[in-house]
């Protein structure tokens, strides 16, 4: 299955070239383990913008959704077989990035 | 003649976690594992009594609990996908070495995985290993059976859309898992132990004695683990003592005064017998198994050797250096070295323990032995104030209006 997993973050682009040169080494693993599926970081909550096309003329404002003390900072995708292996895992992310983070199953797609 | 009922209710207690564990391996689920556990027992209540008890109990209810969940699944077949989706990822390859390949540990692991939440934990592990009915998982922790079936189904379908795995944990994690599933079972020890809420019986043995027979199964599945059977002495040890612990009056007794004559024997003797097996192995003691020991010293004799259990502390101290820990180190000093001695090392613990009632009631007894009447008064008064058990509150109300002003 796939977990998308989210970094709390609680300060605005606080990573460090020490987490950097860490991450990197850590997704140097998951691709070799083949549990890699998408990273990415994220610029801070205030550059949000929110969408809303439900109505008859789209509408934009500024965001972000939801004002909270702790917010995604990045992401990874991960491939694993269940989730005591995505845990393990990612207690080494965790450790890499130097922040907490959050593990969310990915719906699986309908049969 | 063997009464169909008497043979049924013993196969509910020592079947329905195998049954359960067989199911789910089986069918890779928890929700038809429960389901199917439930209905086979409901079928031998139905015929044993009139077409008779079967040669081999538990394999008839595994194989009726089987049927039961083929005809569930078929029943559901227009469901597949949803079924798929909550398949259990069962790991058929090789083991953690040394770990016995028991669907029954499987259980425990996975009732007890540290992604659930604690309550979870605990209502799933009494429901899937226990066998006790919603119904009376929720009036043993008070809450509402909706309430209570909601946590279960909840966390059956975390474990589900999750990926938590049903699997006894890798060489390397195994010890740790095995330390979550003891905190899970001491945590359903401690509230039948030291129940509290105003309306409730000081004592719960029914918790107390569902905690010891699931801990026994844990110990039968991993017998070569320390911690478990520090564990199991340490639940019986401190079992053994529940009828002396309660006056007739509803007031809690303090070890010092209990009657030695109504404590279990069978359950003391039990329990020493693991000690002095963990002591042979010549392994160093866990946590549990320190904490068995000085219960041990406290039952052994007419008088505990304060001297051993202010060594067994400082070993614990070591594992673990909680303020709680050096409370009760620091009550152990005061008998042997003095009280004056203890309550100055009691003193040092009082921003930790606050909010603590035994650090209250501790300071409280010491001052009261020592002569300081006002200074014990005002301990209790506190002590009071914080405790919830109804026979420790009883018992600390007397003993504040006998010290006087």
């Amino acid at each position: 299955m796939q977990y998308l997993v989210n970094v709390i973050d609680s300060r605005s682009e606080s990573g460090t070239a020490e987490e950097a040169v860490a991450i990197d080494a850590f997704n140097e693993k998951l691709q070799a383990g083949g549990h890699w599926v998408f990273a990415a970081g994220l610029a801070d909550p205030t550059t949000s913008t929110l969408v809303d096309g439900r109505g008859a003329e789209p509408v934009f404002s500024d965001g972000p959704f939801v004002e909270a003390k702790e917010w995604a900072a990045g992401f990874w995708i991960i491939e694993a077989p269940d989730l005591d292996v995505a845990l393990k895992l990612m207690a080494e992310g965790s450790r890499a990035c130097n922040r907490r983070l959050e593990v969310r199953p990915v719906l699986s797609p309908p049969a | 003649m063997i009464d169909a009922r008497d043979v049924l209710t013993r196969a509910h207690r020592e079947e329905w976690a195998r049954v359960v564990a067989t199911v789910a391996k089986r069918f890779g689920n928890l929700d038809t594992a429960e389901d199917a556990a439930a209905e086979a027992f409901a079928t031998a209540a139905e015929h044993w009594p009139s077409d008779g008890i079967p040669p081999n109990p538990g394999a008839w209810l595994t194989t009726t609990a089987t049927r039961k969940a083929i005809d569930r699944i078929r029943r559901e077949s227009t469901r597949d996908a949803r079924h798929r989706e909550a398949q259990l990822v069962y790991d058929t390859e090789a083991e953690a070495l040394g770990v016995i390949n028991d669907d029954r540990l499987r259980l425990f692991f996975i009732c007890c995985h540290p992604a659930l939440g604690i309550e979870a934990r605990v209502a799933l592990t009494l429901r899937m290993v226990g066998g006790l009915s919603v119904p009376e998982i929720a009036r043993a922790f008070l809450v509402q059976e909706t309430t209570m079936g909601a946590r279960i189904t909840r966390a059956k379908a975390k474990i589900a859309a999750a990926g938590i795995p049903y699997r006894v944990p890798a060489a390397d994690d195994v010890q740790r898992r095995v330390s979550g599933v003891l905190a899970v079972l001491y945590l359903i020890m401690n509230e039948g132990y030291l129940a509290s809420g105003p309306d409730t019986a000081p004592v719960r043995d029914d918790l107390t004695g569902e905690a010891i027979r699931l801990t026994r199964l844990l110990h039968e599945l991993l017998p070569e683990d320390g911690e478990v059977t520090g564990m199991l002495a340490l639940m019986l040890l401190t079992d053994a003592r529940r009828v002396a612990r309660v006056s007739s009056a509803g007031e809690l007794v303090p070890l010092a005064d209990q009657d030695r004559g109504q404590w279990s024997a069978a359950q003391i003797s039990e329990g020493h017998a693991l000690v002095r097996e963990r002591l042979a192995s010549g392994m160093a003691p866990g946590r549990y198994q320190l904490l068995a020991a000085i219960n041990a010293v406290h039952t052994d004799g007419d008088a505990p050797d304060w001297a051993q259990i202010v060594a067994l502390y400082d070993q614990l101290v070591e594992l673990d250096s909680s303020p709680i820990v050096r409370l009760n180190r620091a009550i152990a000093v005061g008998e042997r070295d003095g009280l004056d001695v203890g309550l100055a090392q009691i003193d040092t613990l009082n921003d930790k323990l606050q909010q603590y009632h035994p650090y209250h009631a501790a300071r409280a007894d010491f001052l009261r032995r020592m002569g300081r009447a006002p200074a014990s008064r005002a301990a209790y008064e506190a002590a009071i104030g914080l405790a919830g058990n109804t026979a420790e509150v009883a018992f600390l109300t007397r003993r504040r209006d006998e010290v006087g002003e």
